[in-house]
C-alpha cells in the first residue's frame, strides 16, 4: 500500500496550494464559499485543540481527537443536503459543526454529564457511537426508510480503518447493496486503528472492498477538503437517483492520538507524522486562497480571532457545564413506565433523603 | 372462530397490526415467500408487499441495526430471529443500541422494535435450536421481555408488543406453536390485560407455582395431577419477564406460604432466582419454605435423545412441589 494513497487517489487542490483537474471530480465553488470553508476547517481544529486542552485541565474525562481530519470532515459534512442524515463514530467534529451541532453540545458525552448531547432529529445527525461499527447498520436501515417513505434523501455513514474488520460493517454493506439503500459509506482511513496500522485491518486499499460488494469504491485524499465535497456529493447524488451506495475512502492521517488516554508514541514514528505535516488540509486552502487574492491577513487573522473567541466561549461553557440531577439516571430508560425502574428511583430518592441535610 | 393454533394466532396478529399501522413492517430470514420457518408469517409478503415484509440477508445483527435505522426514521420494525441460538450475532447491537437509544436520547429516539424469537425445547431439534436466552436479555436495562403461553395471549401480546413504545423481546414458545384455542380476532388489544403483567391461571391454596411460556402448560397438567392427590396448586403464568409481575407472585405467596417457580432455562442466575429473592424480600413472614427453582441444569442444551431429560416435565414440577411442602 503506498503511503501517498497512490494514482487511484482524487485530488483537487495539491498539498502545495495548487489546484488541479480530475477527470471525473470536480467543484465550482465562489470564493466566499471557499473562504466559508477555510473557516469551517480553523473553527474546527480549534475546537478540537481547546477540548483537548480542557481533557488535560481535567474538564474532560476524554477527548477523541480529529486533528488532521478536518478536511475529511467538512468536505463531506457540507456535502449534505438537509434532509440527509449522518451517523458518526466519536470523532466525528467536523461533521457536527456542519450539521449545526452547538461545539459545546459535543463535551457532554466527554465530560460525562450526558450519554447522549443533542437532538438528532433536530440537526438530522445520530449521537456519537462509540461501539465500533455499530452506526453503519443503523445509516442503511435508515435508508431503507428513505426509500420507503420515496423521499430523496440519503444517509451518510463514518467509520474508520479498524472499523472495515467489524462485521457489522461488511452486513451494512450487504445489506445496501441488495436493497440499493441511498446510503454512503465514509471510512476515514487515518491508517490508525488505536496502535494497529492498516496492514492489521487490510491486505487491499480499502475502496476496493467496494468491489466484492457490488457498488463503486472510490480513494480521495482526505485532506483536500474539495475533492471530498467533490467526490461525496457525487456519491449523494447517485444515492439519490436511486444508484444505491458508494464506499469512500478518505485517505487521511490521525496526527493526534487515538484519544486523550493514548500514547502514540508507543507504536508510531515521528517521521510519518512530520511527513503528514506538509499535507495539511488547512494550510493548503490556506495558500490557495491568498494565491489567489481571496483572502489575505486580515481575513485570516479575523478568523483566527473569531476560533479564540469561540475557544473561550467553549472553555466556560464547558466548566459551567453542571453535573445532571442524581435521579436522572432513571430517566428514559424506557420510553413508557417501567415498575422496577420506578421503584428503584423511589428507593435511591429515600436512600438519600434518609441522611441527614437530604443529600447524601 | 375456530380453534386456532400459537403459530397461525401470531400470524393473525402480525397481520392485525400490519391493517392497522402503515409503519409497521417484519423483516428477518426466510418469513417472505416461505412464510418463515415455522410459518408464522405465512402469506403476509403476498398480502403487504415486500416493503413491508422484508426478507433479509442472512445476517442477525444486520437484521437488528438495520431495525435501529428504520426505527430513527419513524418505523415499528418486527423483525424475527429465526432460533434461540442465533441471537448472539444481533446481541451486540440489541444490547448497545437497542436497549439503549431511547435513554442516550434522553427520548428522542425511541426504539418501538419487536424481536420474535422462537425458544425452549422439546421439538427434538439439533444444537443451538432449543435455547432459553431470556435471562441475557432481562438483565439488560431498556429492553422489555415477554413470553405467551397460549394462543390467545399470543394473538394479543404480539400485537401489544408492536404497539409498545419501547423495544420488546418477544419470546415464543416453539413447541407450542401447534397448541390449539378459540381466539376472537374482534379483540382491541388496548383494553385486553396489559402484557406486562402475570396471570392466576389456575386457583389453588396448597403452593403456588410460577412459570411462563413453554411450562404453563406442562404446570397445569402437574396441578391436575397434584389435585387427583389433595394437593391444590395455584399456578402463575408469568407473561413478562422485564418488567417482573412481582406482585401477582407475592400475593399468591402470602395465602399459600409455598413458591416454586419453573423455567427451561438453566436455573442458576434464572428468573427463579430473582424471583426467589424477591419473594424473600417481600413475604418472608409469609413463606413456609424456602422458594424452589425447577429448570435447565448448568450444561449446554443437551443432544435432542437427552432433552427430556433436561426439561422440567411433569414429574420434575411435582418433585419441586413435593420439596417445598416437605418444609
Amino acid at each position: 500500500m503506498t503511503a501517498d494513497g497512490g494514482p487511484e487517489l482524487v485530488q483537487l487542490l495539491t498539498p502545495e496550494g495548487e489546484r488541479v483537474h480530475h477527470p471525473e471530480y470536480d467543484v465550482d465553488l465562489s470564493d466566499e464559499q471557499l473562504r466559508g470553508l477555510y473557516r469551517d476547517l480553523v473553527l474546527v481544529r480549534r475546537v478540537d485543540s481547546e477540548a483537548t486542552a480542557l481533557q488535560r485541565q481535567g474538564e474532560l474525562g476524554l477527548w477523541a481527537q480529529c486533528i488532521g481530519q478536518e478536511a475529511a470532515q467538512v468536505g463531506s459534512g457540507r456535502a449534505l443536503l438537509p434532509g440527509d442524515f449522518a451517523f458518526p463514530t466519536y470523532r466525528e467534529h467536523g461533521v457536527a459543526w456542519a450539521r449545526g451541532v452547538q461545539p459545546l453540545q459535543l463535551l457532554g458525552l466527554f465530560r460525562g454529564v450526558t450519554n447522549g448531547g443533542w437532538d438528532p432529529h433536530e440537526h438530522n445527525m445520530a449521537l456519537y457511537t462509540i461501539v465500533i461499527g455499530d452506526q453503519t447498520l443503523h445509516a442503511v436501515g435508515y435508508a431503507m426508510g428513505m426509500q420507503r417513505d420515496g423521499s430523496d434523501d440519503a444517509t451518510i455513514c463514518y467509520f474508520g480503518d479498524g472499523a472495515t474488520s467489524q462485521g457489522d460493517v461488511n452486513e451494512a454493506f450487504v445489506f445496501s447493496a441488495v436493497y440499493n439503500a441511498p446510503v454512503v459509506f465514509f471510512c476515514q482511513n487515518n491508517q490508525w486503528a488505536i496502535s494497529e496500522p492498516l496492514e492489521r485491518q487490510t491486505r487491499i486499499p480499502l475502496y476496493r472492498r467496494a468491489d466484492g460488494f457490488g457498488f463503486p469504491g472510490v480513494r480521495v485524499d482526505g485532506n483536500d477538503v474539495l475533492a471530498v465535497l467533490a467526490v461525496t456529493s457525487a456519491a449523494l447524488q447517485a444515492a439519490r437517483e436511486g444508484q444505491g451506495p458508494t464506499l469512500i475512502e478518505a485517505f487521511t492521517y490521525r496526527m493526534g492520538a487515538h484519544t486523550t488516554s493514548d500514547d502514540p508514541t508507543r507504536y508510531r514514528v515521528s517521521a510519518d507524522l512530520e511527513a503528514w505535516k506538509l499535507k495539511d488540509p488547512i494550510e493548503r486552502l490556506r495558500v490557495y486562497l491568498a494565491r489567489n487574492g481571496w483572502a489575505d491577513h486580515d481575513y485570516f487573522d479575523a478568523i483566527d480571532a473569531e476560533a479564540e473567541t469561540l475557544a473561550i466561549h467553549l472553555r466556560e461553557g464547558c466548566r459551567s457545564m453542571p453535573n445532571p440531577e442524581k435521579t436522572s439516571m432513571f430517566d428514559h430508560v424506557y420510553a413508557a413506565p417501567h415498575p422496577l425502574v420506578e421503584a428503584e428511583r423511589a428507593e435511591f430518592a429515600a436512600y438519600h433523603a434518609s441522611f441527614a441535610g437530604g443529600e447524601h | 372462530m375456530a380453534a386456532t393454533t400459537m403459530a397461525k394466532a401470531i400470524n393473525a396478529g402480525l397481520r392485525k397490526a400490519l391493517e392497522n399501522d402503515p409503519k409497521v413492517l417484519l423483516m428477518g430470514e426466510d418469513i417472505g415467500k416461505l412464510g418463515g420457518v415455522f410459518r408464522v408469517t405465512d402469506g403476509l409478503q403476498k398480502d403487504f408487499g415486500e416493503a413491508r415484509v422484508i426478507d433479509s440477508p442472512l445476517a442477525e445483527s444486520g437484521i437488528v441495526g438495520t431495525a435501529v435505522g428504520l426505527a430513527m426514521r419513524g418505523f415499528r420494525p418486527v423483525v424475527e430471529i429465526q432460533f434461540d441460538g442465533f441471537v448472539f450475532p444481533a446481541f451486540d447491537q440489541i444490547v448497545t443500541q437497542v436497549a439503549k437509544h431511547n435513554a442516550r436520547s434522553a427520548g428522542r429516539t425511541p426504539m418501538p422494535i419487536t424481536i420474535r424469537i422462537p425458544y425452549g425445547g422439546g421439538i427434538g431439534a439439533v444444537e443451538h435450536h432449543s435455547e432459553s436466552p431470556e435471562a441475557y436479555f432481562a438483565h439488560t436495562a431498556g429492553l422489555r421481555v415477554i413470553s405467551p403461553s397460549n394462543p390467545l395471549d399470543a394473538f394479543v401480546m404480539v400485537q401489544q408488543a408492536i404497539a409498545c413504545p419501547d423495544p420488546v423481546i418477544f419470546f415464543e414458545p416453539k413447541r407450542r406453536y401447534w397448541d390449539k384455542a378459540d381466539i376472537d380476532e374482534s379483540i382491541d388489544i388496548a383494553s385486553a390485560p396489559s402484557p406486562f403483567q402475570a396471570r392466576v391461571v389456575r386457583p389453588g391454596s396448597s403452593i403456588t407455582v410460577a412459570c411462563y411460556g413453554p411450562m404453563v402448560r406442562t404446570v397445569l397438567e402437574a396441578a391436575t395431577a397434584a389435585a387427583a392427590d389433595g394437593t391444590d396448586i395455584e399456578v402463575i403464568d408469568l407473561r413478562t419477564i422485564s418488567p417482573l409481575d412481582v406482585e401477582t407472585v407475592a400475593a399468591s405467596v402470602r395465602r399459600t406460604g409455598r413458591l416454586v417457580v419453573v423455567h427451561e432455562a438453566p436455573v442458576f442466575l434464572g428468573l427463579g432466582a430473582e424471583l426467589a429473592a424477591r419473594i424473600t424480600e417481600q413475604c418472608f413472614y409469609s413463606l413456609e419454605a424456602p422458594v424452589i427453582r425447577v429448570g435447565g441444569y448448568h450444561t449446554p442444551y443437551p443432544p435432542s435423545r437427552l432433552e427430556e431429560d433436561y426439561l422440567p416435565d411433569l414429574d420434575r414440577v411435582l418433585d419441586g412441589v413435593d420439596r417445598a411442602l416437605a418444609f
